[in-house]
């Protein structure tokens, strides 16, 4: 068979699916297949690139060639041009905001410059369906290596050396808990992937099922070599209906080459891996309340110890790992732990994925070596602030963690720095605000989520939270008093301090931490009644300006309630009693009479 | 599909399949190794420049010679079609005109691999904007 020359790489993760990059590629094929050029140019669907921003993603490989926001129409253009003549479509290649220049190379996009793959090095591509293109790029060797010339403990030694730590937010090093797995005596034990990812705007563990499958299987395989279990769990959310579909498909792939099954490389190893729905609550992240919803049970947290590497589903041994922690164990076993230890800081080994959100120019999927700085992530990678606006805070770690601001833009981000900032990596989301969001409202958004998502079984968390998002809503709506403020710390300590988990363990972050670096923006929903960003409704008042006001009454015809009156030529009046802060008449206006404050 | 029983199966199937991503592995770091592009306009492709590009891609990989082999729009020597500009590393690209599947092996072989300048060399008399900025 003779080799393609090129190859065209559409991205199929979900964010791009559902701007029609399955179309895209059909179409791509079909327009190639017109041509003639079926044994010439092959389209290939891959997981993600990370620039979702900009998504549909097409990559033409070799020449590096990436094109955004690509259409199913665009496909004919693509393949009578670029494919057949070997010209680049511009008006598809991605454009510079900073100096308003086409790249073309994808290498020439800041975006990618300062990023080194490593959970994500398949991502975007390989064909995440087709085991042979994963067993092409070093897939499998990992275990086949540990398999054969290694015993588990000299596995779990590798692990330890490479500095790993868990990448599902406590940073726990993973070499440890395997160790600990490996010395809890039991007939049975189980190892299990935690694909319960939770945090808003968090998509890193999806993207790695859906792009590179097999890496985690993988993984998890050698995971049960080295602790001794020989039966794999993925406890996986039922709402990523693709990454399930990839999984099945790759669990499928891998029984059939025989490197999931029984008797694993010949060797007296088996080992075999089996799907566990969640119904997508946060708390069945923490992975005593994952191994109860497993079992069935409601999704609720158990004290501990005993630890789950003691006594964990159906009272075995059970080592819980997260995706990202999984999909870096083949690489450091194939290029060595000196080389992963070599990246990063000196306690935070390797690279971390980021689901980079908010208001960035470029939202998307990076990963990044540890100890990079915020400004590189958020001004280099991210592109900077949408709309020219000021940069104010940043949120990691999700609804657990903190904001960090202006003063944290230059702290090595990992592990320790980061909760040493009042902050915590967390999974790996990133929220990034801008002078536009009011701090108190963002609080608010996480105690929201947070109150939604407590399981009710500790009273801490389950009144607690509830308490703490009920004075933050009295605050944005002008209802605050002075005392308020320290109300809000002292029961955030106490929520800290007596929760079961680390759910409620952690929940106050976000309000301690948006006091500690916001708390004028608090004083002034308080004390002045004045939200400072112009964000809480309740708090803002529309007036009209005399001097300016022509009496056009193109405000009263645009007010859905009625709320302005006031004759033609007339100066007119907004009444704020019925007035419901639309900000339709401000819109309208022609004549910058309608302010806001 | 027979399954894999040792390391050795594992590596054996990875050799048969590797040719499958080497493209995408290599369009990651082009530098380092052999470019060729050839012009793919439409008298490019009139004279043969589709043959003379599958011939280049196949042959080099049969000759064991790392390279990536892209296409290019109309280089503008339409009077020597088909056109091919290689650049080894490390030195200046040299675009070769008439390139049939002779004159493609003579530069495979000669240039390429000897480092020894064949006709039909094609004198570069512009700049590019890319290489002008840079």
């Amino acid at each position: 068979m003779s080799d393609f020359k090129i190859h065209l790489l559409v991205c199929g993760g979900t964010g791009c699916k559902a701007s029609e990059s399955a179309r895209v590629a059909e179409n791509l094929k079909n327009e190639i297949a017109g041509q003639g050029l079926d044994d010439f140019a092959q389209v290939i669907t891959t997981g993600c690139f990370g620039f979702c921003e900009k998504g549909p993603i097409v990559k033409i490989i070799p020449d590096n060639t990436f094109y955004t926001q690509v259409s199913p129409a665009d496909a004919k253009e693509i393949v009578d041009e670029h494919i057949v003549k070997g010209r680049k479509v511009e008006r598809l290649l991605y454009l510079n905001p900073e100096n308003n220049e086409r790249v073309s190379d994808s290498k020439g996009m800041n975006f990618y410059k300062k990023q080194l793959r490593i959970a994500l090095r398949n991502c975007g591509i390989i064909d995440p369906e087709n085991i042979d293109e994963y067993i092409a790029r070093e897939g499998y060797e990992a275990l086949g290596k540990v398999l054969s010339t290694m015993t588990p403990e000299e596995a779990i030694a590798v692990v330890k050396a490479s500095g790993l730590r868990g990448r599902g937010g406590a940073g726990f090093p993973t070499g440890l808990k395997w160790e600990l797995t490996r010395q809890t005596k039991s007939d049975i034990k189980y190892v299990v992937c935690n694909a319960d990812e939770g945090d808003p705007g968090a998509f890193m563990d999806r993207s790695i099922l859906e792009g590179d499958p097999h890496s985690v299987i993988e993984a998890m395989a050698i995971n049960g070599y080295c602790t001794g279990a020989s039966e794999g769990l993925v406890y996986i959310r039922a709402e990523y209906p693709l990454a399930i579909e990839r999984l099945k498909t790759a669990i499928r792939q891998a029984r059939e080459y025989g490197l999931l099954g029984k008797n694993i490389f010949g060797t007296n190893f088996s080992f075999d891996i089996t799907l566990r729905y969640g119904a997508g609550a946060f708390v069945c992240g923490e992975e005593t309340a994952l191994i109860h919803s497993m079992e069935g049970l409601r999704g609720e947290p158990t004290l501990k110890p005993p630890f789950p590497s003691v006594e964990g589903y159906l009272k075995k041994p059970t080592n819980v790992n997260n995706i990202e922690t999984y999909a870096n164990i083949p690489v450091i076993f194939n290029k060595g732990p000196e080389w992963f230890a070599s990246i990063g800081t000196e306690k935070s080994k390797g690279t971390k994925v980021f689901a980079l959100a908010g208001k960035v120019n470029n939202v998307g999927l990076i990963e990044v070596p540890m100890g990079i700085t915020l400004r590189e992530v958020i001004f280099e990678i991210g592109g900077g602030i949408k709309n020219g606006k000021k940069f104010k805070a940043v949120q990691t770690g999700g609804p657990s963690g903190g904001c960090l601001t202006e003063k944290h833009l230059d702290t090595p981000i990992d592990y320790d720095n980061l909760i040493a900032a009042g902050s915590m990596m967390g999974s790996g989301g990133m929220v990034v605000m801008d002078e536009d969001d009011c701090m108190v409202d963002v609080a608010k958004y996480f105690l929201d989520f947070t109150v939604e998502e407590s399981c009710g079984k500790c009273n801490p968390c389950r009144i607690g939270n509830k308490r703490l998002y009920e004075l933050l809503d009295k605050i944005t709506k002008g209802n605050g008093v002075k005392e308020d403020v320290d109300r809000l710390i002292n029961l955030s300590n106490v929520i800290k301090d007596t929760s079961l988990c680390m759910l409620g363990g952690s929940s106050p972050n976000p309000v301690l931490a948006t006091i500690e670096h916001f708390r004028d923006e608090y004083e002034a929903h308080i004390i002045d009644k004045r939200c400072p960003a112009g964000v809480c409704k309740a708090l803002m008042v529309y007036s009209i300006v005399e001097e300016n006001c022509v009496g056009c009454t193109a405000c009263a015809r645009a007010c859905p309630v009625g709320a302005i009156t006031g004759e033609r030529k007339q100066i007119h009046i907004i009444d704020q009693a019925l007035c419901i802060k639309c900000g339709a008449c401000m819109d309208r206006c022609k004549f910058n009479a309608v302010i806001v404050k | 599909m027979s399954k894999v029983k040792t390391l050795d199966d594992l590596r054996k199937l990875r050799d048969e399949l590797k040719s499958k991503t080497t493209l995408r592995d290599r369009s990651e770091n082009p530098e380092g190794i052999v470019q060729v592009k050839v012009a793919m306009a439409t008298c490019c492709i009139a004279s043969g420049s589709r043959e003379t590009m599958n011939y280049l891609a196949d042959e080099l990989e049969k000759r064991n010679i790392e390279a990536v082999v892209t296409q290019t729009g109309c280089m503008g020597y339409c009077y020597a079609e088909p056109t091919v500009e290689v650049k080894m590393p490390g030195k200046e690209p040299i675009v070769f005109g008439y390139v049939n599947e002779k004159k493609a092996d003579e530069i495979i072989e000669k240039y390429i691999r000897g480092g020894e300048l064949v006709e039909g060399i094609i004198p570069m008399n512009y700049q590019s904007i890319d290489e002008d900025k840079k």
